[in-house]
């Protein structure tokens, strides 16, 4: 049994790999802003705002109990039904956002509701309004506790987007199967896929307990993260 | 949106749900698999010799940090190369199993390091050896701590069955897509309805689980979260 | 008259935790309030800048009435400085920002001035040296008059204290009630619920006695101290001088 290994994948892959950077990062992004915005929902939507509560928490609920991949599937063979087509770069994208903004919804309501409620009512105490309390003094705190389960999140959409070349993509995953199929030497390039992952999750999560240990504040974080 | 499709998908549901007993099955082998091969490694990951513990730590990183969607294609492709062929159910449930074990390897060891040091002194102190003090007094305790963390892995691992699809195993999506591929129309009450069975079976799960917690339930022995 | 309190009502479901408080405050005075622990000390300093909603009785600061729906609640809370039993220092901030918050985003300060501000505030409760510190590592004592000096730096017409050395141990309590008696000496307007009551007798211009809801006597400190009118006055001293020790 000879296993053959050729210089010439890496190019290839490493293009795949950007793509997957791409989708990985914009979605993570783009499902930072609507997961903070479903989060605050969650915590304080009250009163009139009622429905938005339910609203958000319908969202979360949902995204959170289905796959993913039958989301991406979903989004891109479904929405043609409805006379919307998306291209498989987007259908992607919109599925990993969605996706990603549920899960971390729940971080950062986790992470607002573990600051100390004190810290809400010495905001108010001095004069600060509901949104500057808020702003000054509860976000920066949660922002800094919601880091941990935040890098594990990025480390499960650096591997969940690999999902994406069943619609087509050609992100690391999808170039993989490519080059195999091309080669005829499929195991030895999902082997060499498979390092290109653990080094890019590896670097990731390196560089977040940098930033964590560089954003930490004596006093504040969660004792015994997982 | 017209009704019709929908019916006409419903009247399907029979392949749906022989579809989901796969998921499920696949489900029940994964969770098994690395149900035991997780306690085997969270006890050597916290009582083990030096080479061990950190043998079992690498297998868990490897084991995180691989895509599940490529680790199923490597358990398939890889026995495959080494003239070795098993079924996609077959690769499927050891990758995905393999995986799960890591994961809770994490979540058994962080329930037996909950418990109290007193009790390992305590069990030693009677004269049990230490796998008899692991076995009667440190597992009971860390088995019941780590439900609500395995209630999470549950939930997880049972959305990672539809990633068998990608071998080809005729699970519930296979089903779904091959009864939108004739008929555009049915394509989104499709999706939308295995969407719905793993919502059932999701929170379904969870609630059983939960209701077992609370049987299980001991005073004074809570997890903290 | 600074503070005027009337008639107020506050219950939580079917329990009524203030039952027709009525009292005043002159301007520069100190007053303390004891009583036994759930009698609604708490409830009632929180009702004053409304942290808790009253649900009757109004409460006049000057001639504004902060229980009227159309105050604005923000800028009476800046004038009003509240001291908590557990400090509430902002746990991402340090001493300085704790105190330089208020001053930036309530007062609208620059940050030149705010800072100044927060230095001179820091100094005044002797930790100028810990303006860089965070509050997980200063003492109880410490953080305490941290959030003394936040109170301060808004120029506040009144500070409330809720047991401001109830969370400290006994070895810190000292150098936080030294601040609070050298505020009350230099004309600054107090109400305070404490336990202490060698403060209480040293400093106070008058002592309400508050029990179950209502104010059962309100006095000057020797009166109240030596002459209870009310049989409940004496029964709470006697018991409260055996618990804190024999300063009473």
């Amino acid at each position: 049994m000879n296993l053959v290994f050729k210089w010439k994948w890496l190019p290839d892959l490493a293009q795949g790999l950007a793509l997957t950077l791409e989708l990985t990062g914009l979605s993570m992004a783009l499902g930072a802003v609507l997961g903070l915005a479903l989060a605050l929902l969650r915590v304080y939507a009250k009163g009139p705002l009622l429905p938005l509560y339910g609203l958000a928490s319908a969202y979360v609920h949902f995204f959170r109990g289905t796959p993913l991949l039958v989301q991406l599937m979903g989004l891109y063979y479904g929405l043609p039904a409805l006379g919307i087509r998306l291209s498989p770069f987007l259908a992607s994208l919109l599925a990993l956002t969605l996706n990603t903004a549920a899960y971390q919804a729940e971080y950062f309501r986790g992470a607002i509701q573990s600051v100390k409620s004190g810290q809400m009512l010495a905001a108010r105490a001095i004069g600060l309004t509901r949104l500057q309390a808020l702003r000054y003094v509860i976000l920066p705190q949660a922002l800094r506790l919601v880091i941990p389960p935040w890098s594990n999140e990025l480390v499960y959409m650096i591997k969940g987007s690999a999902i994406v070349y069943l619609v087509g993509m050609l992100d690391l995953m999808g170039r993989a199967r490519t080059i195999g199929t091309k080669e005829f030497r499929m195991f030895e390039v999902l082997v060499v896929t498979a390092l290109f992952y653990l080094a890019l999750i590896l670097l990731f999560t390196v560089a977040l307990r940098w930033v964590e240990n560089r954003t930490r504040i004596p006093g504040l974080g969660v004792p015994g993260r997982s | 949106m017209a009704l019709e499709p929908w019916l006409k998908v419903w009247t399907n549901l029979p392949s749906f749900l022989q579809g989901l007993s796969l998921n499920l099955a696949l489900l029940g082998g994964l969770l098994a698999l690395g149900l035991v091969l997780g306690i085997l490694l969270a006890i050597l990951e916290v009582y083990g010799s030096r080479p061990l513990r950190y043998a079992a730590s690498a297998y868990v990183w490897l084991f995180r940090s691989i895509p599940e969607v490529l680790l199923l294609l490597l358990f398939w492709f890889g026995p495959a190369r080494f003239g070795v062929r098993l079924s996609p159910f077959a690769a499927a449930v050891l990758a995905l199993g393999l995986r799960s074990a890591a994961y809770q390897a994490q979540i058994f060891r962080g329930a037996l390091r909950a418990v109290p040091a007193g009790q390992m002194l305590a069990a030693r102190a009677l004269g049990l050896s230490k796998f008899q003090a692991v076995r009667f007094v440190l597992l009971p305790q860390a088995l019941r701590l780590s439900l609500a963390g395995w209630g999470n892995e549950f939930a997880v691992v049972l959305k990672d069955t539809t990633l068998a699809y990608a071998v080809g195993v005729a699970e519930v999506l296979q089903r779904a897509r091959a009864l939108s591929v004739v008929e555009l129309p049915l394509t989104l009450p499709a999706y939308f309805t295995v969407a719905l069975l793993f919502l059932g079976v999701t929170y379904g799960g969870l609630f059983a689980l939960g209701a077992l917690e609370k049987r299980l339930r001991i005073p004074g022995l809570e997890a903290r979260r | 008259m600074l503070l005027r309190v009337e008639d107020l009502h506050k219950r939580y479901g079917r329990e009524e935790v203030l039952r027709g408080i009525s009292f005043s405050l002159e301007k520069g005075e100190t007053k303390v309030i004891i009583g036994p622990s759930g009698t609604g000390k708490s409830t009632l300093l929180r009702c004053i800048n409304r942290l808790t909603e009253p649900d009757r009785g109004r409460i006049f600061l000057e001639d504004v009435e902060i229980t009227s729906p159309k105050a604005d609640i923000n800028k009476i809370r800046a004038q009003i400085g509240f001291v908590f039993q557990d400090f509430n220092l902002f746990t991402h901030l340090t001493a300085l920002d704790n105190v330089r918050l208020g001053l930036m985003r309530v007062k609208g300060l620059p940050k030149k001035q705010a800072t100044e501000r927060a230095l001179r505030e820091l100094a005044r409760v002797g930790l100028a040296d810990k303006a860089k510190a965070y509050p997980a590592e200063l003492s109880g004592g410490q953080q305490q008059r941290v959030s003394i000096a936040r109170a301060l730096a808004m120029d506040p017409k009144l500070i409330l204290f809720d047991e401001p050395t109830s969370a400290l141990d006994p070895e810190l309590i000292g150098e936080v009630l030294s601040v609070m008696v050298d505020l009350a000496k230099s004309g600054m307007t107090m109400l305070v619920v404490t336990h202490e009551m060698g403060f209480a007798r040293s400093v106070a211009d008058e002592i309400i006695f508050m029990e179950k809801g209502v104010i059962v006597e309100q006095g000057p400190p020797e009166q109240l101290f030596k002459h209870p009118k009310h049989p409940r006055t004496a029964e709470f001293l006697r018991r409260i001088t055996e618990l804190y020790g024999g300063e009473g």
